[in-house]
Order: structure tokens, then C-alpha cells, then sequence
């Protein structure tokens, strides 16, 4: 039978909270009930009933205990926004946490435990010790976990009020569960601390072992899981352990088997008999084999974690290699975690078992996988000697399917089986050529250019095959052009007829005039001056023999993979990221000098919004962003020197034609970086600066006329960039007498001629005049000119952009040569060029800026500036889903703080 | 560290939340927008079940049109974590009475706030057994099948019963008829190549047992498994009885089995919660009776034309017969036209999966049935990439047979009252992922 809830969503579409305020305040209990009802509904599709605070807490006081629960539900959600109000439910907390009723006393301090209110807390002490004493087991193990709760808020006040004591008195409670609850509760505290608060003897040792047996399944993986850190004194103890884990495999719960597999694990280290280490393994097999008959997200967890035991212990699953053949309708993170456990299990003997598999999943639909299928071919060939014969034939054959991804990802592994097996299986190549013009993919055509390079000599049309791959060298990628300059310098030395010769020129000369990329610039440039000098020496370092690769099927080093299987079962190791690596929650140690410290980091970050909104407490970071004005740009503050042009901006826009354009150029406005010298321009003198005022993007340029003739008809040009930036008027310039100078500004318009490729800053600019040629100088797009004057915001939006960005979008940057002198004076001076000052906060000496700025049609930069006053040195990051902008970006941030 | 979760949300298929519980403080409330913003509205939905977004993990799965999604910040065990939600998705389904959907969390969201938080505090998951939380959270229509009396107050003594060492059975139980209904119900999995050589093949079995026992009876379960027969036969010291005996690879069993019992004696005992519940499940790779050999024959006779011919053999005893047989053959995505000859049962074309299903409802054992198709297909000029051939695969089931050879030898039952019981035994085999390539 079902509930009918869902009519407590409908509602009535005019005043639905004044509606509710008066049904929670009828004298009905029934109305009253459906009401409350009702708040909840709405506060799960995400209203904001917290305006029915008081309202909903009269309800509290009731007989009925499925209202109260709801009225708790209530509390817990909003007493963090109304604290002041949340003061009224604490009476009725205390209350309760006195009932005859059991479910009452807990479900009371539960709640207690969850509303995060410090004047909350102050009143949960006394009910919290009571019911850590009472005489009912269901209260008491929910008051072990409350103990946890209020460690979380208030770790001094636990350890004033004894309660780490009370929880470790548990410990021998005669219920299972309130052991495991106060296992639970310890091991969390103590993973918050750096004090030993929860040390496990051998004495507690034999109670928790003892408890394992009677507790539910939740509770054994508590316990396990804190026993996974206890170090058994010698062999004997260690045996004894896992002879008392071992029956767990055997539980129905994947949780239970795999925390019991970390134990076992663990302890044999120590274990020095190997009858006892074969045995385990043997044991430990089956139940790793039978998770993979869960859900696929247990398989899934399941498949990482055998991963990484593998790797230690590859003899307790080398018989069950057959486990892993991926199933047809497996989902495709389990067909992927499976193939890389078959690869690992690879062995000579079961080798063309194996390789049958592989090849029948290269002709599989989902292409990801079949791509890494072929790899898996590449990679048993390159870790089992014996059997890189078959695997090539295998690849052949799935070569001859003529299938383009798998053609390319075969090219690739047989590049890598080279660098193995080099002189070996060179025969092949011919029939690689064959699929040479199919080859579109960057990493596909590196890997055959490679292949056809360092065999060149063996192949006999080497010099035609590369040629064809050179016509088309300054559309390739990075990639493919290094290879295919690597590749044609060592067909010249291996065969020095004309026809590479003649190759060689064009490569060099399209790898270094022609491109802007350094890398292969400096490649070339090095390989030049080899072949010009020592033609020999050239030989002997492009030619020389190469280190034969290894197989990196076993990629995680020990120690690491030590630390992995410590964390068995949890989210580390299903990452195979060691836990400090993603968990950026930092161990609250009780060091004194830093508490302050400690508290600020918080704000930084976690604060909840609601919290930065009231900016209560004067000592948090919140408080003291308020202390600065935050300069809203274009408000013509005169001591902002940023300020001065705008000043100017206004001045020519009123009144063009009258003011004189060189006396425009007022002493005070900064001198415009000279960009042409007069001795390059033969005589003429440009300098020239981006600039932004109003929202509008300027080009301010002046021009200084040291021929002996007057010059007229200016015109400009931009070359394609990275931001498509061209002139949105014609250059207005008077004719310029000799020894005259004028100074103008050219409005400009971003994204016309976008320049492809990646973003830099380059901007080719190009003047010409009657009297002269045409004059073409580069200038540098700095990046804040783009920045919008909407760039600011919210703390709250900050906060969430910063969380929710992956940490691979954070990038740091040391300016070394910048210095803060005054935190005011940069905020002042930064928010003039739209990077928006949002908080800030004092760590250690150091100060810590969070700004942001936004790009127009980019998304934001979150910036984070930390520098120490008057020090040299200022390090600053940035998030932004823009990748490809952050070095520019760190380019203009750096000046701007210059 | 033991947590299993932050903040658990139930979304709907467009990212609505359904319902929502913060179990800790260290995610935000508004993570579930950057769970909705990189994983829902990008492709990356189904290509890994935990991801991690800034500074949060999001563990995820998606049961009927809901995903549920548990968020955590610090390093939780994830098994724990998808364990807890496959228990809590049970437990629901046994308190809406089968379903479990968005429908059914609408209407029962103040019943689920409830339960949600009774089974988890701060990230611990606490009791889920559906026996004893229904003794005291019960709701109007929900009513647990033992307080029929309708009493709203409370069973006086549920907090001991829900951290009792018996977790999972109420205490004065009373039946006038003890019956204990037996169900042994096997999937058989199998991979076959081309060729007709077995490669992979198992049988993962369950045991599922209802029990309708009064007091607090103890009872013990005897199987035809090798290692406990000898164990059996070593403690009694004498010979093993002869017959059929059959090797385990590997059973896990319900809590209420007493495991440190089973590790020293090999002997299945438990006190059995109240109502049907899993006893235990087994795997078994060895010495596998498969019910069906599948012979397929597929001719591709030039670029529009295909014969398909496929023989089933049914090698179970003549006495028996199978239920629901399909088999499903994979035909190109351009076929046309198909045309079949079945010695029994109808075969057709189901475009919608590519497939010529062909059913046959009843299947004796020790028989045969051909299906032959004749399938046109549409000529495709530029097609490069050949047909890859999915496997064949089959569904049915066989009453009476286990294909691992399992027999239940005796199930004994204890209570100090000392009544008679009646035993039900029932065994059936299905198709697990039965797939024949081609």
C-alpha cells in the first residue's frame, strides 16, 4: 500500500505562506499536522519557508510523535538561519530528552546534535551526559554518535566535559551496537585530531573482536575499519586477528567483505608463515570474486579495489582470470575497470585465452572501448615476451578489419612494441604503410611518422612516405610536426641523397621561420646547428640507441600502493589518490597559536552562504571585507590614478574637435610605451597602449613626427588575434607637421578576426602614412582591458563557482617581482581595472585577497591573491573553467600588481 | 574512516529533487547543482558511478526513473556508502509495498524524512532491517502486518529489539501453523564462443526462505556441499555417505548466520528474522549442468542477404520441461525483411533491438527446436564498418532443476516450545547473462 503524500505539493497559488502561518496556528491538531506537512513539502521542492520559524516551532510541544519528528526535520534545516529564534525550541529539547519514551529521549538528542547553533550547544551538554548513562541502548548509541556531532562544533567543550571519556567507557558497553556507534564516534574524532585520543590495545582489541560477532553488518564495518589501524605486536597476534576476521568474508555485505579483506591484508604483512599466507589467499579469493556479482557500482568499487590488491598479491586471483571477461551488457565503467585487470592477470599461460577476448571486444560497439582493447593487445605484448608474437598477429588481423579508430589505436601500440622489442618485428611495417592515408588522428600519425623515421633505412620509399606527410606540415598539430622534423632529420642522416636533403630545408625552414610554436622552433633550431657543425656528432645523438621502455601495467609505486590498501573500500582507493590528495579538509589541530588561523581558512571557504550575507561576527573574514570600500569603477575618485584618463575620456568625447589632440596628452596621464622607435621608422615615433574606459576598449596611440616633412593620411591595421580585436573607426589623425606629436584614441571592437589556434596575446599592428612605408609593429594584449565592469561578484556565487570547479581548473603563479604596499591601494587599483575585491583574510603574516573579473562571453575568474605587505612576492591564483586564458591572465594580473 | 555519506538526494530524471537529507555539515546544500551541472547535463551520466566535483565525491545510481546520490567530502567507504543505498531502496520497496519510483517517493516523502532519518545518523548507517523498524515508524496506510491491532503507541520494548544481538527479530512471535517455505533459485551464467567452447560459465544461487515461525526458534540447514559433508562426516567419524556432492566456490549469508559457527563447523545456523528474507547466496563454477546448448549458424550470402539458423537442445531430464524460453538473435540495424520456419514456438523481427526474438513457451527436456529465418537487408553503399555480431542470448526457466546440482538435505528447526514444523522446498533455474557468440 502507498501513501498519499503528494497532495501536500499542490498548493494554492496566491499567499501560500500567509495561508500556511494560519493553518500551523489553528486549534485543530489534524490541520495543524497537514500544515506542518505541508512546510515540509515545501521546503523539499526548495522554498524558503524559514519565514514559519516560530510557527512551525509551536508546533513542537505534541503528543504526536511522527509531528514532532516533522517539526525537527524543520529545525534542523532552518535553525542555522534564524538562531536567534532556534533559542525557543531548546526547552522543549531538554524536555524531551527527559520522556519515558526511548525513541523521544533519542530522537531528541539526535536532533540536538545536528542544529549547529552555539546556543544550542551550550544546552545539549547536560541532556548529552544524561543520555550517554541511559539505561536504554537505543539512546545510548544514538548519544555516542551526538558526541561526534558536537566534537565537529565544539571539540573544547567534548574534552571539557569528559565526554571522549563517557565514549570511550562504551567501548565495554554490554550492547553491540552502542560499541560500534562509540567506535564510530571515536575514530571520527580521532581522525580529526593530531592528539591520540582513541588508541586501540590489545585489551580493547579482544572486546572489539568480541563485539564483531553480534553486531549488525553496519557496525562490523565500523569496527573493522578502526581496527584496520591497529599494528599487531608480532606474527602470532597478527594470526590471531585475521583468524577472527576471516569468517566475515563470508557476509552477505560487500561493505563488511572488503573492510575484512583490508585487515586481513594488513596483518599479513607480518605474518611470516607462508602455509598461512597461501592459505589466506586462497580464502580471501572467492568472496573478492563473488562481489563482482552486485550492483554495477559495487562492481565497480569492487573492480578498484582488486586493482590495487593485485598489484600486491597477484597470486590470489591468477587463477581466476576468467571472472574478468567482460560481459556484453556489463556497463562500460565495469567493461573498462575489468580490462585492466585482465591485462594485470595476463600471463603466459593463459595468454591466448586472453588475447581471444581482446580481439573480440576491438570489434565492439562503444568505441572508447575498443580503443582500449587494442591497447590492452599492445600492452601484454610489451609485458609478456613470449607471447608479443601473438599479440602483433592479433593486431594485424584487427589491422585488416580496416576500422579507423582501431587501424590508428594498433598503429600506435605497435609503435610502442618497437621501442620493446626494437630490431624484431620490423617485417610488419610494410603492411602498416598500408593504412598510412587513413590516418587523421595527431597521436596515430606521430606514432607511424616515428616508426617510419627510425626505420628509415629499411624502408625503401622512407623519403616519399614522409614527403607526404610534409605537404601538409604547417596545418599538423604540435605533435605530429616535432615527429615529423624528428623523423626527416634522421632519414638525412641515415640516407644524405637530394631528396631528403631537399626535405630537410623545407622542414627547417617551416620549423623555425615559419612557426610560433618554441618547442619545435628549439628542436629545429638545435638540429640545425648539429648538421651545420658535426654532421657526426648529429649521428651520434639523434641516431643513439634508446633505453628500451618497460611495461606500466604495475604503474602505482609501493609505497603508495601501501597507503592504497590501508584505505581499501574507501574513496581513496577507488581513486587511487592517497586521501590528503582530494580531501581538503584539514586535521583542526588543538595548536594554540594557530586556532585563529584555523577558524579564518573556515570562512574562507565552507562558511555557508547565509552566514556571509549577515557578516556577524566581527572577527571573521566577512567582517573585515566590510571595512573596505569597494571603489566602483568610472566614480572619478580623483586620488586613483587609474582615474585620470577617464577624466580624459570624457573631456575628448564632449568635445573633440576644439581640445587640441596634443594637448590631450596631459603631463600627468602616463607616457604610452614606445612601440616603433624613431630609428626603425625613419623617423616617426609610435607608442601605443590598450586601454579600457567606460566598457569601451581604446587603443591609445600617439605619434611623433621626427622626419623633416609634414605626414599625413594615417591609416591602421590589425593582424588576426587571439581575440579578434580591429579598429571600430577610422584612425583620426591631423596631418603632422615636423616635430609635432599627437595623441589619440581609437575605439576598438573584440571578436572580428579571431586568430585560431592557441590564445596569445600578440597584437600585429600595421600604420601607414603618404609620406612613408608601411610600418608594422607587435604590441601585447593585455588581458584586463577584456575584463568586464559586471565582473563583480556575490560572495556567495564566488563560493559556489570555487567549489564546484574541479581542482585540475586551479593554477598558481608567483609574481616575484610584485610588491603590495597597501592592501587598500591594490584593491583600489585592481577593482579600476574590473578585478573585483570580494573578501579577504589574514593567514599567518601573509594576507589573502579574493577577487574576481569576467571576460565578456567567458566565464569568470575566481582569483585568489595572497602576498605579505611590503614583502616582494605576491602568489596568486586563479579558477576558471577558460583554461586556455590563464597564462594571459597571470600575464595582466602581474602588471596590474606591479 | 567509516561515513558513508554527507547528504543523500533523490533526484528525478530532469534533476529535480525529489527529497533530500544533510547528514553532515561539510557539503553545502547546493552541491547537488554541480552534480546536476557536470555529471546530468553532460555525457559523463553512466560513464563512472563516482566522480569528484571540487571539493566533493558524488557516489551515484540510478534505481527506476531515480537517481539517488549520496555526497561526501572526505574520504567515506564508498562500498558502504552503495551498500547503504541498495539497503534503503529494499526497505523502502518493502514499506510502499513493491514500487519504487518517483511516484512513490512523492507520496511517501514524509514517511521516507522518517525513515531516512532513523537508518543514518551523522553518516552512520544505523538498523535497516525492515522487521524491526516497522514495529515503531509506521504510517496511516503503511501499517506493519503485526500491529493489525492498530495501536499507534509504539511496541514498549522496540529500542532493545532494534540494537538487540537478534537485530532482525521481534521477540513472541506466535503462529498456529509453523511453516518454513524454501526457495532455491539459480541464475546460470554463460559465455560460449563461436566454436561451441565454454568460455565462462557459472551459477550464482540464492536461497531465499520465508519463515512463518513462532518464538525465537533456532535452525540449521544442511546441503549437499562437499566441504560440509566431510566436515559432517569427520565430526560423527563416519564415512561419507555416498552421492552426489557438489563444490562451492563461495557462499556469503544473511546476518542472522552465525559466521564464526559456519567457519569452525561448516554448519548453517541462524535464528531467522520473521517473513521471507535472503539466506544466502553461492557461486559454483565447477561441474555446471547448462539446461540448453544453443547451435547457431549464421551465412551471410553476399551484402543483402543473411540465413540464420539456430538449433536448441534442452539436456535437463525428460521429466522436466522449461518455462519462458526466448532466444534473441542479433540481425543487422538495415534489415528488411525476415522470414522464419520454427519447429516449435513463433519467432519475429523486433527492430527496436535489432533482434528476431523467437519464444516458445513450454520446453520439454531431452528435445530439440530449429528456428530458421531468412533476413534481407537493405544494401548500404558507403557502410565501411562491418556488423559487429552481438551475442546471441537466452531467457528461460527450469522448475525443479538446479544447474549446479544443489539439494537441500535437511533444515532443522530448534524451539524450546519443541512444535512440529513443515518444510517447503523449491528449487528453480534461470538465465542469468546467457550469451552464445556468433
Amino acid at each position: 500500500m502507498s501513501g498519499h503524500d503528494s497532495k501536500y505539493f499542490s498548493t494554492t497559488k496566491k499567499g501560500e505562506i500567509p495561508e500556511l502561518k494560519e493553518e500551523l496556528n489553528s486549534q485543530y491538531k489534524d490541520k495543524r499536522k497537514d500544515a506542518v506537512k505541508k512546510v515540509i513539502a515545501a521546503m523539499t521542492v526548495g522554498k524558503d519557508v524559514s519565514s514559519l520559524f516560530t510557527d512551525v516551532v509551536n508546533c513542537m510541544q505534541t503528543e504526536n510523535l511522527e509531528l514532532k519528528k516533522l517539526v525537527y526535520l524543520y529545525l534542523i534545516n532552518y535553525a542555522k538561519s534564524q538562531p536567534d529564534l532556534a533559542i525557543l525550541a531548546v526547552n522543549t529539547f531538554v524536555k524531551d530528552s527527559q520522556d519515558p519514551n526511548p525513541l523521544i529521549r533519542a530522537l531528541a538528542v539526535r536532533t540536538m546534535g545536528c542544529i549547529r547553533v552555539d546556543k544550542i550547544t551550550e544546552y545539549l551538554c547536560d541532556p548529552l551526559q544524561r543520555c550517554l548513562k541511559d539505561d536504554d541502548p537505543y539512546v545510548r548509541k544514538t548519544a555516542a554518535i551526538c558526541v561526534a556531532k558536537l566534537y565537529d562544533i565544539n571539540a573544547e567543550l567534548v574534552e571539557d566535559r569528559g565526554f571522549l571519556e563517557a565514549l570511550k567507557d562504551l567501548i565495554s558497553d554490554n550492547n553491540p551496537m552502542v560499541v560500534a556507534n562509540a567506535v564510530a564516534a571515536l575514530a571520527e574524532i580521532q581522525d580529526s585530531s593530531v592528539r591520540p585520543i582513541f588508541e586501540i590495545t590489545s585489551h580493547t582489541l579482544s572486546k572489539l573482536l568480541t563485539a564483531l560477532n553480534e553486531c549488525t553488518e553496519w557496525g562490523q564495518v565500523f569496527i573493522l575499519d578502526s581496527l584496520s589501524r591497529y599494528k599487531a605486536a608480532d606474527a602470532r597476534e597478527a594470526e590471531n586477528i585475521v583468524e577472527r576476521v576471516t569468517p566475515r568474508l563470508q557476509h552477505a555485505n560487500c561493505a563488511v567483505v572488503l573492510s575484512a579483506v583490508k585487515i586481513i591484508l594488513l596483518q599479513m604483512e607480518l605474518i611470516t608463515s607462508t602455509d598461512v599466507v597461501r592459505n589466506l589467499c586462497k580464502k580471501m579469493a572467492p568472496p573478492l570474486v563473488t562481489l563482482l556479482s552486485a550492483e554495477p557500482e559495487i562492481q565497480y568499487v569492487a573492480l578498484r579495489n582488486i586493482n590495487l590488491i593485485v598489484q600486491k598479491r597477484p597470486t590470489i586471483l591468477a587463477h581466476e582470470i576468467k571472472v574478468f571477461f567482460c560481459k556484453y551488457n556489463d556497463p562500460i565503467y565495469v567493461k573498462m575497470e575489468k580490462l585492466e585487470i585482465m591485462i594485470k592477470l595476463a600471463s603466459d599461460r593463459n595468454i591466448d585465452q586472453v588475447l581471444l577476448e581482446f580481439k573480440e571486444y576491438a570489434t565492439e560497439v562503444d568505441v572508447d572501448f575498443v580503443r582500449k582493447a587494442v591497447r590492452a593487445i599492445g600492452r601484454c605484448a610489451i609485458k609478456l615476451e613470449r607471447a608479443a608474437e601473438r599479440c602483433i598477429s592479433v593486431l594485424l588481423e584487427l589491422i585488416k578489419i580496416k576500422v579507423n579508430y582501431v587501424v590508428q589505436e594498433a598503429i600506435i601500440v605497435i609503435k610502442d612494441i618497437f621501442r620493446r622489442y626494437p630490431n624484431t618485428y620490423e617485417s610488419i611495417i610494410a603492411t602498416l604503410c598500408e593504412s598510412l592515408d587513413t590516418l587523421d588522428e595527431p597521436e596515430a600519425k606521430a606514432s607511424m611518422i616515428w616508426i617510419i623515421g627510425e626505420y628509415a633505412e629499411r624502408i625503401d620509399n622512407a623519403d616519399e612516405l614522409l614527403e607526404s606527410f610534409l605537404e601538409t606540415f604547417p596545418e599538423e598539430p604540435a605533435l605530429v610536426q616535432l615527429q615529423l622534423l624528428t623523423a626527416t632529420v634522421k632519414l638525412f642522416l641515415k640516407k644524405p641523397t637530394e631528396g631528403p636533403q631537399q626535405m630537410i630545408q623545407a622542414v627547417l625552414n617551416n620549423a623555425t621561420v615559419e612557426t610560433d610554436n618554441p618547442d619545435l622552433r628549439d628542436r629545429a633550431y638545435i638540429y640545425w646547428r648539429l648538421l651545420s657543425t658535426d654532421p657526426e656528432a648529429a649521428k651520434d645523438v639523434v641516431l643513439a640507441e634508446k633505453p628500451v621502455i618497460s611495461d606500466d601495467s604495475n604503474q602505482l609505486d609501493s609505497s603508495l600502493l601501501d597507503e592504497l590498501l590501508a584505505n581499501i573500500s574507501t574513496l581513496s582507493s577507488v581513486y587511487h589518490k592517497p586521501p590528503e590528495s582530494f580531501v581538503s579538509r584539514v586535521k583542526a589541530a588543538p595548536r594554540a597559536d594557530d586556532e585563529e588561523f584555523a577558524d579564518t581558512a573556515e570562512g574562507g571557504y565552507s562558511e555557508s552562504p547565509s552566514q556571509g550575507v549577515d557578516g556577524a561576527s566581527p572577527s571573521s573574514s566577512v567582517g573585515t571585507s566590510s571595512n573596505v570600500p569597494v571603489k566602483q569603477p568610472g566614480a572619478g575618485s580623483p586620488p586613483a590614478p587609474a582615474a585620470m584618463p577617464d577624466l580624459l575620456g570624457d573631456l575628448m568625447g564632449m568635445d573633440n574637435a576644439i581640445v587640441p589632440v596634443d594637448e590631450a596628452a596631459a603631463p600627468s596621464s602616463p607616457p604610452l610605451p614606445v612601440l616603433l622607435p624613431s630609428t626603425t621608422g625613419q623617423g616617426l615615433q609610435i607608442s601605443a597602449q590598450l586601454t579600457r574606459r567606460d566598457g569601451q576598449i581604446y587603443y591609445d596611440i600617439s605619434f611623433e613626427n621626427g622626419t623633416q616633412g609634414v605626414l599625413d593620411g594615417f591609416m591602421i591595421q590589425f593582424n588576426k588575434n587571439t581575440f579578434g580585436l580591429a579598429a571600430g573607426e577610422a584612425l583620426k589623425v591631423p596631418p603632422l607637421q615636423p616635430g609635432a606629436t599627437t595623441r589619440t584614441l581609437l575605439q576598438m571592437v573584440p571578436f572580428q578576426n579571431i586568430a585560431p589556434g592557441a590564445p596569445n596575446s600578440i597584437l600585429q599592428v600595421a600604420v601607414k602614412n603618404n609620406q612613408q612605408p608601411v610600418w608594422y609593429f607587435n604590441d601585447k594584449i593585455p588581458l584586463h582591458v577584456f575584463f568586464g565592469e559586471d565582473g563583480k561578484m556575490e560572495r556567495a556565487s564566488f563560493l559556489e563557482g570555487w567549489k564546484s570547479l574541479p581542482d585540475d581548473h586551479e593554477f598558481t603563479k608567483e609574481f616575484p617581482g610584485s610588491v603590495i604596499s597597501s592592501i587598500d591601494a591594490t584593491v583600489e587599483r585592481l577593482a579600476a581595472a574590473n578585478v573585483f575585491f570580494i573578501a579577504k583574510r589574514k593567514n599567518a603574516n601573509m594576507d589573502v585577497l579574493y577577487l574576481s573579473a569576467k571576460m565578456p562571453r567567458g566565464i569568470p575568474f575566481l582569483i585568489e591573491i595572497t602576498a605579505a605587505v611590503g614583502v616582494p612576492g605576491v602568489k596568486c591564483a586563479v579558477k576558471t573553467a577558460n583554461k586556455e586564458m590563464v597564462p594571459l591572465f597571470f600575464e595582466a594580473m602581474e602588471a596590474l600588481t606591479k | 574512516m567509516p561515513v558513508a555519506a554527507s547528504a543523500i538526494y533523490f533526484l528525478n530524471l530532469r534533476g529535480d529533487v525529489l527529497i533530500n537529507r544533510l547528514y553532515r555539515d561539510d557539503v553545502g546544500g547546493n552541491m547537488v547543482d554541480a552534480f546536476r551541472m557536470h555529471i546530468m547535463q553532460t555525457k559523463e551520466l553512466g560513464t563512472c558511478p563516482v566522480r569528484q566535483i571540487g571539493g566533493c565525491s558524488f557516489l551515484y545510481m540510478r534505481i527506476s526513473n531515480v537517481y539517488i546520490v549520496i555526497v561526501v567530502s572526505s574520504n567515506a567507504n564508498v562500498a558502504c556508502a552503495f551498500k547503504f543505498v541498495v539497503e534503503a531502496v529494499a526497505l523502502f520497496k518493502s514499506y510502499f509495498g513493491g514500487a519504487f519510483d518517483e511516484d512513490a517517493i512523492r507520496n511517501n516523502f514524509v514517511l521516507i524524512y522518517e525513515l531516512l532519518d532513523e537508518i543514518m545518523d551523522f553518516g552512520y548507517p544505523q538498523n535497516l532491517s525492515p522487521e524491526i523498524l516497522k514495529l515503531y515508524i509506521t504510517q496511516e496506510g503503511v501499517r506493519s502486518p503485526f500491529s493489525s491491532k492498530a495501536s499507534d503507541k509504539p511496541v514498549p520494548n522496540a529500542t532493545l529489539q532494534v540494537t538487540g544481538a537478534v537485530g532482525w527479530r521481534r521477540e513472541g512471535l506466535m503462529y498456529k501453523k509453523n511453516e518454513v517455505f524454501l526457495d532455491i533459485v539459480e541464475s546460470v551464467n554463460l559465455l560460449m564462443s563461436s566454436k561451441g567452447s565454454v568460455l565462462r560459465c557459472d551459477v550464482t544461487g540464492k536461497i531465499l526462505m520465508k519463515c512463518f515461525l513462532s518464538g525465537m526458534p533456532d535452525l540449521k540447514l544442511g546441503l549437499n556441499d562437499k566441504i560440509g559433508l566431510e566436515k559432517e562426516a569427520q565430526l560423527k567419524s563416519r564415512p561419507t555417505k555416498s552421492g552426489k556432492t557438489i563444490e562451492l566456490d563461495d557462499v556469503t549469508f544473511h546476518q542472522c548466520v552465525n559466521l564464526t559457527r559456519f567457519n569452525s563447523e561448516k554448519t548453517v545456523s541462524f535464528v531467522p528474522p520473521d517473513g521471507e528474507f535472503e539466506l544466502m547466496k553461492y557461486r559454483i563454477t565447477e561441474g555446471v549442468n547448462l539446461p540448453f546448448r544453443v547451435l547457431p549458424t549464421i551465412k551471410e550470402l553476399g551484402r543483402t542477404r543473411m540465413e540464420i539458423n539456430v538449433k536448441v537442445k534442452s539436456v535437463f531430464g525428460a521429466k522436466m520441461f522449461a518455462l519462458g524460453v526466448v532466444v534473441k538473435v542479433p540481425v543487422p540495424k538495415q534489415t528488411a525483411k525476415t522470414s522464419f520456419q520454427t519447429t516449435s514456438g513463433k519467432a519475429k523481427y523486433n527492430a527496436s533491438i535489432d533482434s528476431l526474438v523467437w519464444k516458445i513457451r513450454k520446453f520439454p527436456g531431452q528435445t530439440e527446436a530449429t528456428m530458421s529465418a531468412e533476413v534481407e537487408l537493405i544494401s548500404t553503399m558507403g557502410e565501411k564498418k562491418s556488423w559487429n555480431r552481438p551475442p546471441i542470448q537466452m531467457e528461460f526457466q527450469v522448475p525443479m532443476f538446479t544447474a549446479s546440482g544443489l539439494r537441500v538435505r535437511f533444515l532443522k528447526v530448534w524451539e524450546k516450545s519443541g512444535y512440529n514444523t513443515v518444510e517447503w522446498v523449491r528449487y528453480i533455474t534461470r538465465a542469468g547473462s546467457y550469451e552464445i557468440r556468433c
